[in-house]
């Protein structure tokens, strides 16, 4: 929109004052645009109150409420111990003796339990304070690590195990193809790395039913690669993953002179030695990509996974984030938001971190084209 | 060994003890690996599931073959990439061909040969055979066992355990059943009744006789319910009499008078499922939108995210404005956030009653769209959605290209007086467009198949009323439509329809590729790169 101006001019006119006010003025809301649902998961993730009623920008402040008693009564059981999280807000806290026989006092909102006034068997007045519901910006990261029918820390973990296995499996795999076709030149060469891309041109996400009925089948003879196992994700991803690298690592490998291993070979190294010992030191700043690319790739995938692992204990990350908002009228976006923010962080940083690494490879291959 | 290039041979002279370890540990290997692959296809066959058994087969063919001839050693680097590939990527896609032209689905989810070894384990109590009277036992492990009384002569005794069956003579006619007997101990009559189901699953007796419970005080000595009759390809019901053709065209086993066996096979239905796009009403229609809106949302979504990438990039070229890498860095957070968290949040934040988006609105006393019930406002939801997704890729491609343009031709551009909107049409864009072309294009198939983003908004909804019992959606594109026929629960699977589906999505990525490289002449730049 606006040219590069000439140097001589060093005083701008009004009406470029204006056009530059204006487009700092599109920026900034812009970025508003951009960052609001990132303020918003923040703001959902502190905030205490689970209701989506309260949703706002800015989170309430924690609050402590004091429950007070209906009806005068006497306390026959402390139900939930002082300090316990009350996630939902009917939970039991104190059984009570009062005029119209037993009665159960349940928890007015989420939070945690505090100031229990009075010891079982004591009486207490119609609106005597019985006992304090105190809630913590904290409490959906507390749900979040700590609710045993969704283990977050294990759908971590098995993110974390299907990505890094996966992106060193790949970066192998196909380092090995991109040093043979960079290296050697055999009959069927060319068509078979023209064969390799065209494949690559139907991600497999696409033959989902396929994948899905084949991992079944195999898990009947195999179970480490069925459905519902790491392995078999693995296995899907890497066999994924492998045409278009082939080509980018076989790109990078071509850089690499052909004197340095040619005289290697001269001094009696083999084609091994010489791949381990010279070229893949050599072209390590592309093997961290790829790697790098194929981690987060396959933690951020959500379909395959979702396909192929049906048990909450073999879920990934996003499987297991997909369950907290996709039920409907049970859906919780405060353990969701605290879940996202921080099933985020890895790519985010990895991005934000090599920024000038990734933007520098997109733009030289769109310039390239 | 025979690993070595000519080069490499030269350098260290006959076979050394070194190479000939090593030969020997590829032979190893090799050995190891087609007992494995034997075993696999053995496994496989004899479920009936030809093409898994076959395509194991040539990728141990073609790895063998690879390892041993030493003209091929170059392929050795390549061998595991290929096998990978070829399991991974190139059989799911010959696999899903082959389904779209069956029934696979519920109700025919086993081959023929599994279901007929599934039948084969069925039995039943054959009219006129031997019946006993029975009292349950269990040992400690929790096994049970029988103690079977003759009805006729009620004076012989039985003693079934689940692999063992003999006569007891030790205990006098009309007597009283032994508390303890071979570490089995006898079940009251309460624990009989609760163990009673449990216990009717089970067949005593083992090899010698199928003993089984047949009702309160009966039991008896079961017979194999069905047979394959082979030369009529057939099954034969024992129970009835009844003989149930093999049905290839539904893939059922099917009685004269139409009735069927409990389950049916996986078969060849030819071009049924292709048929059914054009004659079934309940598909038809719902298809052709959905087609329409694939094409659509593909489109647009690379116009919106492309456009909106470009203006920013250009308006961050400005030399003037402060804090510029801030501003990339902040416009650009959108794109590392992993996809389905970003719409799932989105999600949240468009919740026509309490999300955070209807409350701005409501504040300002007007009523919030129904974001998700409404088809057109979903679908408008969805696309701005994809914008804001997608917009910081764009502007990141856009800036690196932009960049690359050189000055001088903006110069004579203006030396020739062309004022800012000439250059753009006809300097800034014809320019960009060359650098990123390619990209918009696999930009648009990238969002022909966006899965996430539909099936995370809002499932592919608001339902098609149209569409029946088969579960179609407003928003659904192709490929959530194939998920939601093979997965989607409801109406039960069906992997045939989904697979056709995938079919066409096939073709038609196949074919804007095809274009594109036309267009781009891409074939040649492949060329040369190689």
């Amino acid at each position: 929109m606006s040219e590069p101006r000439k140097k001589k001019r060093r005083r701008y006119s009004l009406a470029q004052d204006i056009q530059l006010a204006l487009q700092i003025l599109i920026l900034v809301i812009a970025v508003l645009f951009a960052m609001f649902p990132i303020l918003w998961v923040i703001s959902a993730s502190l905030n205490p109150s689970q209701s989506m009623v309260t949703q706002s920008v800015i989170p309430p402040l924690p609050e402590t409420r004091t429950v007070f008693a209906e009806e005068a009564g006497t306390l026959l059981q402390v139900a939930a111990a002082e300090g316990t999280r009350v996630e939902r807000s009917a939970e039991l806290i104190l059984s009570v003796q009062n005029a119209d026989g037993e009665a159960e006092l349940r928890s007015p909102k989420n939070g945690y339990v505090r100031n229990i006034r009075y010891q079982v068997g004591d009486a207490f007045e119609e609106g005597a304070a019985l006992y304090d519901i105190g809630s913590s910006y904290m409490i959906n990261f507390h749900i979040l690590f700590d609710t045993p029918r969704k283990p977050f820390l294990r759908w971590l973990l098995n993110s974390v195990v299907v990505s890094s296995t996966t992106a060193i499996l790949v970066v192998l795999v196909s380092a090995f193809s991109a040093y043979s076709f960079s290296r050697f030149r055999f009959a069927g060469r060319r068509n078979l790395l023209v064969l390799i891309l065209l494949v690559q041109v139907f991600p497999n996400l696409l033959a989902m039913v396929a994948i899905f009925l084949m991992l079944q089948q195999i898990g009947n003879h195999i179970p480490f690669f069925g459905l519902n196992t790491t392995g078999g994700l693995i296995l899907v991803y890497v066999g994924g993953g492998m045409g278009i690298n082939i080509w980018l690592m076989k790109g990078f490998f071509d850089s690499v002179p052909r004197e340095i291993d040619e005289s290697a070979l001269v001094d009696g190294a083999n084609h091994w030695q010489t791949y381990w010992r010279l070229i893949f030191p050599l072209v390590r700043p592309v093997l961290v990509v790829v790697g790098i690319l194929s981690f987060v790739g396959s933690y951020n995938e959500f379909v395959l996974a979702r396909i192929l692992l049906r048990d909450t204990e073999s879920w990934t990350l996003m499987v297991g984030l997909w369950s907290y908002v996709s039920v409907s009228f049970a859906q919780d976006w405060g353990v969701f938001a605290a879940g996202a923010i921080i099933g985020s962080l890895p790519a985010l940083l990895i991005y934000l971190g090599l920024q000038d690494q990734i933007v520098g490879g997109l733009t030289q291959g769109a310039v390239k084209g | 060994m025979n690993t070595k290039t000519a080069e490499g041979r030269r350098a260290l002279g006959p076979l050394s003890a070194a190479s000939f370890m090593r030969l020997g540990a590829t032979y190893l290997g090799l050995i190891v690996l087609d007992a494995a692959a034997l075993y696999l296809m053995y496994a496989f066959a004899a479920d009936g599931i030809w093409e898994l058994a076959i395509t194991i087969g040539l990728i141990t063919l073609g790895v063998n073959i690879i390892n041993l001839r030493a003209d091929l050693y170059a392929l050795r680097w390549i061998a595991p990439a290929l096998s990978l590939m070829t399991l991974l990527v190139v059989f799911p896609i010959v696999y899903t061909v082959y389904v779209s032209f069956t029934n696979y689905g519920d109700g025919n989810l086993l081959t023929k040969t599994q279901v007929l070894k599934l039948l084969a384990e069925q039995t039943y109590l054959p009219e006129g055979g031997k019946v006993y009277g029975w009292n349950l036992y269990q040992n400690d492990a929790g096994d049970y066992a029988l103690w079977l009384t003759d009805e006729v002569a009620s004076d012989s005794y039985y003693f079934a355990t689940l692999d063992s069956f003999e006569p007891v003579s030790a205990v006098a006619a009309g007597g009283e059943l032994p508390e303890q007997f071979q570490g089995y101990r006898q079940l009251s009559r309460g624990e009989s009744l609760k163990a009673a189901s449990a216990a009717q699953a089970l067949s005593f007796g083992g090899a010698q006789a199928r003993i089984g419970i047949a009702g309160r005080r009966e039991a008896g000595e079961f017979a194999p319910r069905y047979e394959y009759v082979e030369a009529q390809d057939a099954v034969l019901d024992h129970k009835s009499g009844e003989l149930f053709p093999a049905n290839y065209a539904n893939g059922q086993f099917e009685s004269a008078a139409g009735a069927t066996l409990f389950t049916g096979f996986v078969s060849a239905i030819g071009t049924k499922n292709y048929e059914s796009f054009i004659e079934r009403d309940d598909i038809r229609g719902p298809l052709a939108r959905i087609f329409a809106w694939t094409i659509g949302f593909a489109l647009l979504s690379v116009i919106s995210t492309f456009s909106l990438g470009l203006f920013f990039a250009l308006l961050l070229q400005s030399k003037r404005i402060p804090f510029k890498r801030a501003f990339r860095t902040l416009l650009i957070i959108p794109w590392p956030i992993p996809g389905l968290i970003s719409v799932a949040i989105w999600r949240g934040m468009l919740n026509s009653n309490l999300g955070v988006v209807s409350n701005i609105i409501r504040a300002f006393g007007l009523e919030p769209p129904p974001f998700f019930i409404d088809p057109t406002w979903a679908k408008i939801s969805i696309l701005l959605v994809n914008l804001w997704l997608g917009y910081p890729y764009f502007m990141l491609v856009c800036s690196g290209a932009l960049a690359a343009i050189p000055r001088d031709m903006y110069e004579a551009a203006e030396v020739d007086g062309a004022n800012w909107r000439q250059k753009f049409r006809s300097l800034t864009l014809p320019m960009l467009l060359v650098a990123v072309g390619p990209l918009l294009i696999a930009s648009f198939t990238y969002n022909f198949n966006n899965f996430i983003i539909i099936e995370a908004f809002n499932e592919g909804g608001p339902p098609m009323v149209e569409a029946g019992t088969v579960p179609a959606g407003h928003t659904d594109i192709l490929i959530s439509y194939a998920y939601r026929l093979a997965f989607g629960g409801g109406r039960g699977a069906d992997y045939g329809l989904a697979s056709a589906i995938t079919i066409i999505i096939f073709l038609l990525v196949a074919g804007v590729t095809l274009t594109q490289y036309r267009l781009t002449k891409g074939w040649e730049e492949i060329s040369e790169n190689v």
